[in-house]
C-alpha cells in the first residue's frame, strides 16, 4: 500500500473552506500537546489561551486593536499574492509609513489643529507606498526579485527608524529614552478604558470595498489570471508591469496606513520596535484568509488571538515571546499541508495497482 | 597600508564571507535541482542555535558542527515534505520555514543568551601557516572556512562533470524529461534540499561559534536572504559565488571598521544599512541579465505522472 496524490478534476470548494479550519485546529492541537508535555493541564491552557482574553471588555478590545493592522496589511498583500507579486517587506512599508506620518506630527508639534492628523495619516499612506515603489520599479525595469528587495528594505527601514529615535527625533524631555515626543494630535479612543481607535473600523470597511472591487470588476480576474497563467494574461491584454506596480503600491499604502495608525493610536509616539512583526504575520493572515477579503477578517482575529494567547503564555507560564512566532509558523505549515486537499485527492494504492491507468 | 595590515583585513573579509559562502553554496545546489528554498535564514538560525547549544553542552567542536548541519537539514526535510510531497507553493513554504525557525531558534536559545562559548579552534597547518603574509590568511583559519572553500570547487566540479550532477541539473531544467529517462526527480530534489539545509546550518554555526561566539535571537541578521541574492548574482554558477561572497564580506568589514574607528560622522545604524543596500544595488544591477540563467523549472512543482 502506498499513499498517492490524485489530481481532482476540479478544485474542491469544500476543502477550500475547510483547509484553514483544519490548519487552525491542528495548530491548536499541537499547542495543547506541547503544553501538556510542559506540564500544563490542556483544559487550563485552552482556557487561558483562547477563552480568557474574550471574557473582558479589555481583552476583546485588545483583540480588535491587534487584528486591525493585521487585516489592513493582509488586505493589501492579498491581490499581489494572487498575481504572483511577492511583497514580503510589508514590515518595512509599515515602518516607513509610521516614520513619514510621525515626521509630519513632529514638524507641527505641538499643534493639534484638526487638519494635522489627516495630513499625518496621508503621509503614512504615501510613505508606505513610496517604500513599496522601490521594489516595484526594480522588478519592472531591472528584473530584480521583489521578494529580496522588499525584504532588504525592511531591514533598512528598521535601521532608519532606529537612527531617528536614538538620534534627531529623540524626545528632548524624555530622559534619554529612545522614543519621540508623545504626539499631540493622536487618534481618539472610541470606548473609554480601551485602546480602540477609529482605525479598527477601517479594516472591515476596506475589506468590503476590496471584496466589491475584486468580485465585480475585471481587476480580480486580471490578478488571478496573471498569477496562474502569465502567458494567457499577456494574451488577454493584462499589462504585467501595471499589475506589479499596482499590487506593490496598494500593499505599501495599506501597510503604511497600518503603521501610522499604530503610531498615532495604541502607541502614541515612535519607539524602536513598533510592532511584534505585524508586517510578516500579515502574510500568514492573507493565506489563512485564502487571499479573500472576507476571509482575511476572521483570519486576522484568529491570529490576533494567538498574539494575546502568546502574551498570556509569557505571563502565566514564563514562556518567551518567541512561542508566538513558532505557532504562527506552525499554522502556516499546517495550512500549506492542508491546501493539498483542495486540488488533490489522497489515495491508498496497492503496489499491484501501480502503473494501471 | 602596510602589507601586514592588508593581509589582516583580507583575512577578516574571508571570515565575513564564510557564512554567506556556506549558505549560498547549499542554496545553489537546491536551486539547480529546481527547488527555491526561501527558508535559508531560518535554517541558518536553527543551525546557529543547535551548534551553539551542542558546543556549550559537550565542548566538542566537531559534534557541534554535526548538530548544526543536522538541524539545518532537519528543517529542510520539513520543507521538502511540504513542497515535494504535498506540492505546496515553494515561496510561501520557504517563508513559513523562516517564520517557524525564527520562533524555534529563539525558544531553544532563550536560556543561552549571554553565555560565552569557546570559539571554533583555528587549525594551523604545520609549515604553511608560518609562511610570511599569506600563511595566516590562507592557513590559519578554522574548519568551517576551509570547508566553505573546499565545498565550492567540489560543488562546481560535481555539477559540471559528474553524472549525478548532470542528473541533478536535469531535474532543475526539465523534470518531466528527467522522469521519463527513469531518474527519481523527487529523490534527487529532496537530497539537494537536504544538502542546502545542512550547509545553511553550518553557515549559521559559523556565526554563533566563530564570527561572534555567542548566541542572540535573529543573529543571522538577514544573511540568509543575502545568500539567496548571491545565488542570483552568481547566475547559478559556483565560481561567481566566491566573488559575490567576498564582495559582501568586504562590505560587512568596511561597515564594521567604519563604525569602530568612527571614520564617518554618521550614526552606526546608517552604516549598518550598507549590506542591505548593497544587496538591493547588486540585484538592481545584475538581476535583469540573470533571468535566462535561472534553472528552467526553478520553483515549479513536479508531480510524477502515474
Amino acid at each position: 500500500m502506498r499513499l498517492e496524490l490524485e489530481p481532482r478534476p476540479l478544485p474542491s470548494g469544500l476543502w477550500r473552506v475547510l483547509a484553514p479550519v483544519l490548519a487552525v485546529a491542528l495548530t491548536a492541537l499541537a499547542g495543547l500537546v506541547s503544553f501538556s508535555i510542559l506540564g500544563v493541564e490542556p483544559g487550563r491552557a485552552l482556557w487561558a489561551f483562547f477563552l480568557a482574553p474574550l471574557t473582558s471588555l479589555w481583552g476583546v478590545s485588545e483583540l480588535l486593536v491587534k487584528a486591525a493592522p493585521l487585516a489592513l496589511i493582509a488586505l493589501g498583500l492579498a491581490p499581489g499574492f494572487r498575481a504572483g507579486v511577492w511583497n514580503i517587506g510589508a514590515e518595512g512599508q509599515l515602518t516607513i509609513g509610521a516614520v513619514a506620518g510621525a515626521g509630519v506630527l513632529l514638524a507641527l508639534w505641538p499643534s493639534d489643529a484638526p487638519w494635522v492628523l489627516p495630513t499625518a495619516l496621508l503621509a503614512g499612506i504615501l510613505g508606505g507606498a513610496a517604500w513599496a515603489w522601490i521594489p516595484a520599479v526594480l522588478r519592472i525595469r531591472r528584473g530584480a526579485s521583489e521578494i529580496l528587495v522588499s525584504l532588504m528594505l525592511a531591514y533598512v527601514a528598521q535601521l532608519l527608524l532606529s537612527t531617528l529615535v536614538y538620534g534627531p527625533w529623540r524626545d528632548p524631555e524624555g530622559f534619554n529614552f529612545p522614543q519621540t515626543r508623545l504626539f499631540q494630535a493622536g487618534l481618539p479612543v472610541l470606548v473609554e478604558g480601551t485602546r480602540l481607535h477609529p482605525g479598527v473600523l477601517l479594516a472591515p470597511l476596506l475589506a468590503v470595498l476590496a471584496w466589491f472591487l475584486s468580485g465585480r470588476t475585471l481587476l480580480g480576474l486580471a490578478l488571478s489570471v496573471t498569477g496562474r497563467a502569465p502567458a494567457a494574461a499577456a494574451h488577454a491584454g493584462f499589462d504585467r508591469p501595471r499589475i506589479v506596480r499596482g499590487c506593490l503600491l496598494v500593499a505599501g499604502a495599506l501597510a503604511g496606513l497600518a503603521g501610522i495608525l499604530e503610531a498615532t493610536g495604541p502607541i502614541g509616539q515612535l519607539v524602536p520596535t513598533l510592532t511584534p512583526g505585524y508586517g510578516f504575520t500579515a502574510i500568514i493572515v492573507a493565506f489563512l484568509g485564502r487571499l479573500h477579503p472576507l476571509g482575511i477578517l476572521p483570519a486576522a482575529l484568529v491570529v490576533a488571538l494567538a498574539y494575546l494567547g502568546g502574551e498570556t503564555a509569557q505571563i502565566e507560564a514564563g514562556l518567551p515571546q518567541a512561542v508566538t512566532g513558532l505557532f504562527q509558523g506552525l499554522l502556516l505549515f499546517f495550512l500549506l499541508g492542508s491546501e493539498v486537499l483542495v486540488c488533490y485527492r489522497i489515495r491508498w494504492r496497492h503496489p499491484a495497482e501501480a502503473g494501471v491507468p | 597600508m602596510s602589507p601586514e595590515l592588508f593581509v589582516a583585513v583580507l583575512a577578516t573579509v574571508v571570515t565575513a564571507a564564510t557564512p554567506l559562502l556556506l549558505a549560498a553554496t547549499g542554496e545553489l545546489v537546491a536551486e539547480r535541482a529546481g527547488v527555491l528554498n526561501l527558508g535559508v535564514e531560518g535554517m541558518m538560525l536553527v543551525g546557529a542555535v543547535a551548534g551553539f547549544a551542542t558546543a556549550l553542552g559537550t565542548g566538542n567542536a566537531p559534534l557541534a558542527l554535526l548538530a548544526a548541519a543536522l538541524a539545518g537539514a532537519g528543517l529542510a526535510a520539513l520543507f521538502a515534505l511540504l513542497v515535494l510531497v504535498l506540492l505546496a507553493d515553494q515561496v510561501v513554504s520557504g517563508l513559513a520555514l523562516t517564520i517557524f525557525a525564527v520562533g524555534l531558534s529563539a525558544l531553544a536559545g532563550a536560556g543561552l543568551v549571554g553565555t560565552p562559548v569557546e570559539r571554533l579552534p583555528r587549525l594551523d597547518l604545520p609549515g604553511l601557516s608560518d609562511l610570511p603574509l599569506l600563511g595566516p590568511l590562507l592557513f590559519g583559519q578554522d574548519a568551517l572556512v576551509y570547508l566553505a572553500h573546499l565545498a565550492l570547487p567540489t560543488v562546481a566540479w560535481f555539477l559540471r562533470a559528474s553524472r549525478a550532477g548532470r542528473v541533478l541539473r536535469a531535474c532543475g531544467e526539465n523534470p518531466e524529461a528527467a522522469h521519463a529517462m527513469g531518474y527519481r526527480v523527487r529523490l534527487v530534489r529532496t537530497l539537494a534540499v537536504l544538502f542546502g539545509g545542512a550547509m545553511a546550518g553550518l553557515g549559521g554555526a559559523f556565526l554563533s561559534l566563530a564570527y561572534t561566539p555567542f548566541w542572540i535571537e535573529e543573529m543571522t541578521a538577514g544573511r540568509g536572504w543575502i545568500a539567496l541574492a548571491l545565488v542570483v548574482f552568481a547566475a547559478w554558477r559556483p565560481a561567481r559565488l566566491l566573488l559575490g561572497a567576498y564582495l559582501f564580506g568586504g562590505v560587512a568589514i568596511l561597515q564594521l571598521h567604519a563604525q569602530s574607528l568612527g571614520l564617518l560622522p554618521v550614526p552606526a545604524q546608517l552604516l549598518s544599512m550598507l549590506p542591505y543596500l548593497a544587496t538591493v544595488l547588486v540585484l538592481a544591477l545584475v538581476a535583469g541579465g540573470r533571468q535566462t540563467a535561472a534553472p528552467a523549472a526553478l520553483g515549479r512543482p513536479f508531480l510524477p505522472p502515474r
